[in-house]
């Protein structure tokens, strides 16, 4: 028996430590916003935040993971779907088949916690999911909407 | 005609007196007990297309799938457009493929592909909801006992004019439901649309940001067990055994099964436990006589077809042998496009539960009627006894539409767990080594110029791989596989768009053990790097100015003119680039639409490209949802630029080589240029978007990099030539 802190919750999980933390969230934790797409980390369609930091969690092995951690998954991400990367994203509509945007959305939350103004260059280098529909070019606008959105809440 | 009465087609006759009182609403039916899914609810039916419940919330059934094209917003912005409804309150539902055979199809085709989402249904939707329409306002007519034409209507609120009196159409579709439509319908001219043809918004956005979005992969109901499968890694090749003694005792694991011929699948309580087992498990092969197929053998086949004597003609017009031989210059050239996976992000998966009298299966489908089909078939019920719950897919490309073989191994997997749900995954690894793939083909094009430098002749040898052979024969035409010839037909949705006078284009069937399928743009991914990219050689052959010569050849094709055209202005050709900057041009007309682009690239010293800027006109006649469009147009050059940079499958001992993204990569942020949209419906028709513009994206960049550096490419992907 192992503890998580996952969205805020202490919660006792009881499986294998070599099982990764996206099997975790997605079979024993019903959370299955975060998506299988690849299981080696190169895809994004998994990721979520430990300690804020975004994580592809297929290659995290949950026996790695202690209670301190913070991990927090899209539906974590807040209360009422309204985090600025998520209002940017409705305002753009930025989903296409939307498989790959709970990763999408948690790296790019991510970002905009390390990069309050972030920069193209910024978005190039720290998104890397892959998105087969293609929505690379609303996703950057979206981050830079959010980052606006982001500024104008901390002012009000 | 629009603006003018047309008698309803018989599917919406159908709809009318099928549907009369048959107070039903469908909802996607999840077994779950699990939060968020939707109770099954008693609302008036007004018509198939169309249910209100009285709080005025109207739900139109979408019969296509949707995978992220847009489709399902589409639809229902035409027929909301019609029914005059309050856009605020509408939702969407799938009706199942077996409703639908139990209603002598009422919906018609559930097949979402071949960009006929729209396109293919538009007609008899529209009509849907505009006999809706007719018959609530008739509803409310008869209850105030006036003329239903001194009544108007907007935003679901019906006024009786004369006397000022308003009521919903909540409040009169239970009596609108028990009304027979008329016989004619007058549908709105496109030019008075205040729903569609606008930008709204999807209406599948927001459960798709927070993670509530249900795909099949994340489907959950009480006792679902989890199947991870591994198939013959060869094609067609058979399982001759496995030793389930070295993983029956794992924690988790239920059954050990041989799924069918070829396939062994370990069913657990979860699927990370399923797929430990697996792999784990000692399988053996018998991998048949495919096991020596290679790219090189391949190859080998193609080649010979590019020089052999008998091919299907696809389009011929005058004699291009005399062309040829009288002409002032002539080039050639050989091109070739690979294999590529689909890579949907959400891997092949479904969940199936049988018993002896049913059975039934949840999955992304781009076409449930043939889910229900395999369904039908695996589960040895005939279709009435079985039902497909249609479910959004993540991702569809063309794999998941002619091909349900996921299908069929849930059910064959379920089948032997009578009354229990169980839930297949395919790893990433599975969907690479299974896949429908696009075809390989090469093309060899000779063309010859005049003395003054205009194309006389032109003849293209394709050799490959025909998909309709393997997946569709029935479909042949005289043995011929006219989707080979896409973008080089004489006439139709895929008509070559330049008007030359000697023109043979011809097709060696080569049929390598590999399964085809169709890959989103199917034929004209490489048909327009063929044709564009030697146009191009052509062209610089020739002296001349990419654009004035194509200009040339397109008198006689206005609407693709208009395009290239647009494109050309739009990014200043004639007009210095950036500095380091080149570019290139390519033009088609396919899937009924008008496409063109112009691409702007720099090669670094060294190689290394960078795209800049794509940009794109498209003229799919009439316009739905131009945001949505825009949408497309970049999604499509996401795909067809993977292709173009990274992708390609190679065989190697009867199966592929390539098992996940580190071996088939996929464009990512860092590469993606800026891309203009221009969308320039001209009415009139109406043409597919998801997929013309993926056409246009590659030879542009093919020829922008010749701009650059002189040197052509013809052969994809671009990683190949290091």
């Amino acid at each position: 028996m192992a503890k998580l802190t996952i969205n805020g919750e202490l919660i006792d999980i009881d499986v294998e430590g070599t099982t990764p933390l996206l099997w975790v969230l997605r079979e024993q934790l019903g959370l299955t916003g975060a998506k299988y797409g690849c299981g080696i980390g190169l895809c994004g369609s998994c990721t979520v935040h430990i300690d804020g930091k975004a994580v592809r969690s297929c290659v995290v092995p949950v026996g790695s993971l202690t209670e301190s951690r913070r991990v927090v998954t899209i539906e974590g991400l807040s209360p009422d779907g309204d985090h600025p990367i998520q209002q940017a994203w409705a305002e753009l509509d930025v989903p296409q088949c939307g498989y790959c945007q709970p990763g999408m959305i948690m790296a790019a939350a991510a970002l905009l916690d390390g990069h309050p103004n972030p920069t193209d260059a910024d978005i190039d280098s720290e998104i890397t999911n892959i998105c087969r529909c293609g929505t690379f070019n609303r996703v950057r606008r979206g981050i830079h909407r959010a980052a606006e959105l982001r500024k104008g809440e901390e002012r009000s | 005609m629009s603006g003018q009465p047309v008698t309803i087609s018989r599917r919406n006759f159908l709809i009318g007196t099928a549907a009369a009182g048959a107070g039903l609403s469908l909802g996607l039916y999840l077994p779950t007990g699990s939060a968020g899914a939707p109770a099954p609810k008693q609302a008036p039916e007004v018509n198939a297309w169309v249910v209100i419940e009285p709080d005025d919330t109207v739900i139109i059934r979408i019969a296509r799938s949707e995978m992220g094209q847009g489709t399902l917003t589409g639809l229902a912005q035409l027929v909301a457009e019609e029914l005059e409804c309050d856009w605020s309150k509408v939702r969407t539902e799938y009706p199942t493929p077996g409703q639908s055979l139990a209603r002598d199809r009422v919906w018609g085709s559930f097949s979402t592909g071949g960009s006929q989402g729209i396109r293919g249904s538009h007609q008899y939707m529209r009509e849907g909801g505009a006999l809706a329409r007719v018959l609530l306002v008739e509803a409310a007519a008869d209850a105030w006992g006036v003329p239903p034409e001194a009544c108007t209507v907007a935003a679901s609120v019906i006024t009786h004019g004369p006397t000022g009196r308003t009521t919903t159409y909540g409040q009169v579709a239970a009596a609108a439901a028990l009304l027979v439509p008329p016989p004619t319908i007058e549908l709105k001219d496109p030019k008075d649309w205040k729903i569609a043809g606008k930008p709204v918004k999807r209406l599948d956005t927001r459960d798709k940001l927070t993670g509530k979005q249900v795909f099949a992969a994340d489907l959950q109901m009480p006792g679902l067990l989890n199947a991870a499968i591994r198939a013959c890694p060869v094609f067609g090749g058979r399982l001759t055994g496995f030793d389930d003694s070295r993983v029956r005792d794992r924690p988790g694991v239920r059954a050990v099964l041989r799924v069918d011929d070829n396939a062994v699948a370990v069913v657990a309580d979860t699927w990370w436990q399923a797929k430990t087992a697996l792999d784990a498990l000692p399988v053996t092969w018998d991998e048949g006589e495919n096991a020596s197929v290679s790219s090189a053998s391949i190859d080998r086949m193609l080649e010979e077809g590019l020089a052999a004597q008998g091919a299907f003609v696809g389009n011929r017009v005058g004699d291009v042998d005399v062309a040829l031989a009288g002409a002032a210059k002539t080039i050639e050239a050989v091109y070739g496009y690979p294999y590529q996976n689909h890579a949907t992000m959400e891997p092949m998966n479904a969940a199936a539960r049988w018993t002896p009298d049913r059975c039934e299966v949840w999955c992304p489908t781009q076409n449930g009627e043939a889910a229900l089909e395999a369904a039908a078939e695996a589960a040895g019920l005939p279709a009435t006894q079985c039902e497909v719950y249609k479910i959004h897919l993540g991702g569809g490309f063309g794999r998941r539409g002619a091909f349900h073989d996921f299908v069929k191994q849930a059910v064959a997997i379920a089948k032997q767990l009578p009354g229990t749900p169980v839930k297949l995954l395919w790893s990433r690894e599975e969907d690479m080594l299974h896949g429908a793939y696009h075809p390989i083909t090469k093309a060899r094009l000779v063309g010859g110029l005049d003395d003054k430098g205009d194309l006389i002749g032109l003849r293209i040898r394709i050799s490959g791989q025909s998909i309709l052979a393997a997946v569709r024969p029935a479909a042949l035409k005289d043995g011929a596989d006219m989707i080979t010839f896409q973008g080089m037909l004489p006439e139709g949705d895929h008509a070559i768009s330049y008007t030359i006078p000697n023109l043979l284009v011809d097709h060696a069937m080569r049929n390598p053990p590999v399964p085809p399928g169709f890959w989103r743009g199917v034929n004209i991914n490489q048909n327009a790097i063929y044709l564009e990219c030697f146009i191009d050689e052509l062209a610089h052959a020739a002296g001349k100015d990419p654009l004035e010569f194509r200009r040339k050849l397109m008198a006689d094709h206005p609407q693709s003119l208009a395009v290239l055209n647009a494109v050309a202005e739009r990014v200043g050709w004639g007009t210095p680039a950036p500095e380091g900057v080149h570019r290139g041009l390519a033009v088609c007309k396919t899937f009924a639409s008008y496409v063109a682009a112009c691409a702007e690239v720099s090669v670094a010293d060294g190689g290394k490209l960078k795209i800049h800027r794509i940009v794109a006109a498209t003229d799919p006649g009439h316009a739905v949802n131009p945001q949505q469009i825009e949408a497309q147009i970049e999604g499509s050059f996401v795909f067809g630029l993977s292709a173009l940079l990274y992708g390609g499958c190679t065989i190697e001992g009867g199966r592929v080589e390539q098992q996940n993204f580190d071996s088939y990569p996929s464009m990512r942020m860092a590469e993606m240029p800026k891309v203009e949209s221009i969308v320039m419906p001209s009415g009139g028709f109406w043409g597919g978007v998801g997929e013309p513009t993926i056409a246009v994206a590659a030879p542009a960049v093919l020829n922008a990099i010749y701009a650059a550096t002189g040197k052509r490419i013809r052969q994809v992907p671009l990683r190949q030539l290091g």
